[in-house]
């Protein structure tokens, strides 16, 4: 492999401490280097910005609820298609871009890994066949479980262990990365058209509630000794007054503390903040309560978040959580797709135009924006879109460009309909800070890394770690004179590294990498008792048998990359 | 000895059966028999092994007759027919795993084709429809599991999908469908009283071509309002029946199937059944599935769209996708006489289209890739006969709930044939060479 090194960066490494000092980044055979021979290609980063390739810790970027998206909306590819060029494959949409685009679009802003938020176990072919045809970016995918059936069911009975083999199963047959919960219980419910709006809603039938799914996850989670925690999206998302429900969700996970060897300290990862740190009791007196999610998050530190910004766009919201996208068609008269699956989960797609004439909108733009600059360690809040729900991803730099600079966020609330009233709901008026380069690399780089439980592997720049480099066109050493120049210079890379191999250059696509599928195999005792429920439920209610479930073959995963868990 | 091969999946119809269990030789070479599957699905197995099968490729002669050609002429002037024409046209996919259309997807990129499934003579227009409105759906299992309302609109799954109503809608016990038939009501609504038809509960025998109207007055009926005596050719005492057994139901599913995607009114009529699964969900929980019928008709759309971003009629002669079904669409194309080479893939064209498009294939080059005889493979100017997905090869399928199986290889093809994917292979990598394509 070629061997590189980029000279006179000015590097940011949250996880050697280095804040923007000049200085050179050397790969050879895919990892970081401490030097390089001299027959090393050489790559001049003077007055540029050198950093890790980022990390996304939640989008949804591939799988059955995706491709509904593209299915049921060609207005989406108008006039976002692109042609065929070179090595790269066409692509086109704009919210729920094709896989090929997804991976060129991620790659040229520097990101490197992804992961596809919410797998339906069932569909985990269709999920791995999309990844493996994003092409460069790492993914790995987290199946749901917070309305299964087998987990309901132990977990009633408080059976722990064996939520944690059956965990353990279904990882390694669906090759997933963490365990997810959306709206736990709500969408069990939601299969009779109901739905669990608090942490202490009995979900119907399984007599169980979702406060006992929550706590019942994190304890089979950190039996495990997985590399992520649970990734959460708790119940009553998007609705005036849900920030209480948010509360008590995280405050469920008091008293629990980590256990894993992959340096993660968190047991709960609050997923799309924004959408859960909403006060009020209807439309019109809809308010911010960014202050007191982050005032507890802040002083909890077994919890990490990531944003979820709103970015003002016209997209295509889609979840696990069915109940909600059947109440927002209520709401907004689009149209409405619907995906319940079969013991385990469900999903709903509508799409959605956050305008800034409309105040509830520009609300949720300032609560994105509150949550970030309130969040006192950049090393647990990391800055998502929740791709598509708030916005698309490729509008990473726009948000870069808010949370760097006052004047860029107070232009857009001076651009606002209702900007008075966004003023009075929201503090987003009296917040001036500025998130610093080295904590945006904290927020999306070293920070997600962490949480995932692969800061052995990237985010960071340390000799050892994976050679996944971005170089920006951006002279940290000068003032910004126009906040435009901020997103402009994080939209392209100069440079793009993944793996070792330059895959982006000036802005284009020069390679299309290695990509890697990450997968989570964990080891436990042999558990009789959970293999023959297993079976049992394949036999009497799948509507597909046991041999056909699991995701196996190249044609699924034709790179994987294994991460070892041994809890026997 | 014999060897039973278990859990099976059966390439035929968008059921996707895989519980099948098929008794092959000990030598991996010859299937003998094949338990579980319906009739047609046993047929389709059994068909593979028939003495009299085509297993090299075969060219077209002047005179009428077919000359045998090795696969790599094949490969050769099919590369050559789709690097030549100016607007070439690929069709079908419907009846091969999602390997070889991601290939074939790879050919239509270089070559600038038109790409079409078989969508185009069945569910385009539950597309259009799903594109206007959405789908409020789920998985098989949870009809299985949890719905006491069946409603079969337009189709005849007792014959169309045969062991449809015996896997998952009308007999299964379920988790909270204990009683089986027995805790369901059935509605079938069809002009014809067909074998579907003799079983249900309620029989609407709509007058043909409108079901929108009966689709219409349902949603009237479930508000309560007023309604003529006679809608669609039915009393308003039935609508107001069947719109009372359907909101009553716990949790309920419309199947639909050619009677209304392919009747008078086309998408309209599956507007209107999404509304009536929409409004119905004001009330109790509703889904509504389309009967897809080849077996991977849905993931040649699932791959269309995670590659093209459209599910059908992709039309890629300007070097990005574009979809315009009636502009885009195979029958509309060959019909105005704008394609210059005709590329068919697991489907049969000739015995499905209307005439004045089928006769388009004799005056442009022509390849048909079939492990079948076919009123396609008959009219096209190279039949390719490939091994039978499904059961001489594996792959990725999706059923008609979009739910992926990976098919299983049963049984080793003919000595030296080719998958579809291996032969697409070739020819794409000619292609490239040929177009001098990255």
């Amino acid at each position: 492999m070629t061997e590189y090194i980029i000279k006179n960066g000015n590097v940011f490494d949250p996880v050697q401490g280095i804040k923007g000092d000049k200085a050179d980044v050397a790969i050879k055979d895919g990892k970081i280097v401490d030097k390089v021979g001299s027959g090393a290609k050489v790559i001049d980063a003077k007055g540029k910005t050198v950093m890790a390739g980022a990390v996304e810790i939640h989008a949804h970027i591939a799988g059955p609820k995706v491709n509904m998206g593209r299915i049921y909306r060609p207005e989406d590819k108008l006039f976002t298609c692109t042609p065929t060029k070179g090595m790269e494959r066409m692509g086109g949409g704009a919210s729920i871009p094709t896989t090929f685009k997804t991976g060129y679009e991620y790659a040229k802003m520097g990101y490197t890994t992804a992961m596809e938020a919410a797998m339906p176990p069932l569909f985990s072919r269709h999920v791995h066949e999309e990844i493996r045809d994003t092409p460069i970016i790492d993914e790995g995918a987290f199946p749901v479980f917070g309305n299964n059936w087998f987990v309901m069911e132990y977990l009633k009975n408080k059976e722990v262990e064996n939520t944690a083999a059956y965990i353990a199963w279904l990882i390694r047959v669906t090759k997933g990365f963490a365990v997810k919960v959306v709206n736990p219980g709500g969408t069990e419910a939601w299969a009779w058209g109901l739905n669990c709006l608090s942490v202490n809603d009995p979900v119907p039938y399984f007599d169980i509630t979702p406060a006992e799914i929550i706590t019942g996850l994190i304890e089979a989670n950190e039996y495990l000794g997985l590399p992520h925690s649970l990734h959460i999206h708790p119940n009553n998302l998007g609705n005036p007054g849900c920030y209480e429900t948010t509360l008590d969700t995280l405050k469920l996970a008091e008293g629990y503390k980590a256990k894993n060897k992959f340096g993660r300290e968190q047991v709960m990862h609050l997923t799309h903040s924004q959408f859960h740190s909403y006060g009020g009791t209807n439309w019109g007196d809809f308010e911010s309560k960014a202050k007191e999610v982050t005032d507890y998050v802040n002083s909890h530190k077994n919890i990490t978040i990531d944003t979820g910004n709103v970015t003002l766009d016209e997209t295509t919201t889609m979840t696990a959580d069915g109940p909600f996208e059947h109440h927002l068609t209520g709401l907004n008269n689009l149209k409405w797709a619907n995906i319940d699956v079969e013991l385990e989960t469900g999903s709903g797609v509508v799409p959605y135009i956050y305008s800034p004439s409309i105040s509830v909108c520009a609300i949720q733009w300032a609560i994105g924006m509150e949550i970030p600059l309130m969040m006192k360690d950049p090393m647990r809040c990391y800055i998502t879109t929740d791709h598509p729900n708030a916005g698309p991803f490729t509008r990473y730099p726009r948000v870069i460009k808010w949370l760097m600079s006052a004047k860029a966020r107070e232009a857009q609330v001076n651009a606002f309909k209702h900007k008075d009233k966004v003023l009075s709901q929201t503090s987003i008026g009296t917040l001036d800070r500025e998130i610093s380069l080295y904590e945006l690399a904290q927020m999306t780089r070293a920070g997600p890394a962490k949480s995932l439980g692969l800061t052995s592997m990237c985010g960071g720049l340390k000799p050892g770690m994976d050679a996944d480099v971005a170089v920006y066109n951006f002279n940290p050493d000068k003032p910004v004179a126009n906040p435009d120049d901020i997103e402009k210079a994080f939209s392209r890379c100069a440079h793009v590294f993944k793996s070792g191999i330059e895959v982006v250059s000036n802005g284009e696509i020069v390679s299309n990498g290695h990509k890697r599928t990450l997968w989570v195999n964990a080891k436990v005792k042999d558990n009789p008792q959970v293999m023959r429920d297993i079976n049992e439920k394949f036999l009497k209610y799948y509507s597909m048998t046991q041999a056909n479930y699991e995701a196996l073959g190249h044609h699924f995963v034709p790179n994987p990359y294994t991460l070892e868990v041994d809890a026997t | 000895m014999t060897k039973i091969i278990p859990d099976v999946i059966c390439p035929f119809c968008g059921t996707l059966c895989d519980d099948l269990e098929v008794v092959v030789s000990d030598d991996g070479k010859q299937l003998l028999e094949v338990y579980n599957a319906c009739v047609i699905g046993t047929e389709k197995f059994l068909h593979s092994q028939s003495k009299d099968r085509v297993t090299r490729p075969r060219m077209h002669q002047p005179d009428g007759t077919w000359k045998e050609v090795s696969y790599d002429d094949a490969v050769e002037y099919t590369a050559q027919m789709l690097a030549k024409a100016k607007k070439p046209l690929m069709y079908g996919w419907s009846s091969t795993n999602c390997e070889a259309q991601s290939v074939g997807n790879e050919i239509a990129e270089i070559t600038r084709a038109c790409c079409d499934n078989t969508a185009a003579v069945c569910h385009g227009t539950t597309l259009i429809a799903v594109q206007d409105i959405g789908l409020p759906s789920c998985t098989l299992g949870e009809i299985k599991n949890r719905a006491d309302r069946i409603i079969f609109w337009g189709c005849n799954p007792a014959h169309a999908h045969p062991r449809h109503m015996s896997r998952y809608s009308i007999f299964p016990r379920g988790f909270f469908t204990g009683k089986g038939q027995m805790s369901r009501k059935m509605i079938v609504v069809d002009p014809r009283v067909t074998d579907t038809a003799k079983m249900a509960d309620v029989h609407l025998q709509v007058e043909q071509g409108k079901d929108y109207e009966l689709l219409n007055a349902l949603r009237v009926a479930f508000r309560g309002e007023w309604l003529p005596d006679v809608v669609a050719g039915i009393p308003k005492e039935k609508i107001r029946e069947a719109a009372d057994m359907m909101k009553s139901g716990r949790f309920g599913i419309i199947f639909f199937g050619m009677g209304v995607t392919q009747s008078l009114g086309k998408n309209h009529n599956i507007d209107e059944a999404i509304a009536v699964t929409k409004d119905l969900n004001e009330y109790t929980k509703f889904s509504i599935m389309p009967m897809r019928g080849h077996y991977n008709v849905t993931g040649s759309g699932e791959v269309f769209a995670w590659q093209f971003g459209f599910p059908y009629a992709v039309d890629l002669t300007r070097g990005f996708a574009r979809y315009n079904p009636g502009d885009t669409s195979t029958i509309d194309l060959l019909i105005r006489g704008e394609v210059d080479a005709m590329f068919t893939i697991g489907s049969d064209p000739g015995a499905h289209f209307p005439i004045s498009a089928v006769k388009q294939f004799a005056h442009i080059p022509s390849v048909c890739i079939d492990p079948h005889l076919t009123p396609t493979s008959g009219v096209s100017k190279l039949h390719v006969p490939v091994a039978f997905n499904g059961v001489e090869t594996g792959g990725n399928c999706y059923r008609m709930d979009n739910v992926p199986i990976d098919c299983r290889k049963v049984v080793e093809p003919p000595e030296g044939m080719l998958t579809d994917e291996q032969f697409l292979i070739k020819v794409r990598d000619r292609v490239r060479q040929l177009k001098g394509a990255a």
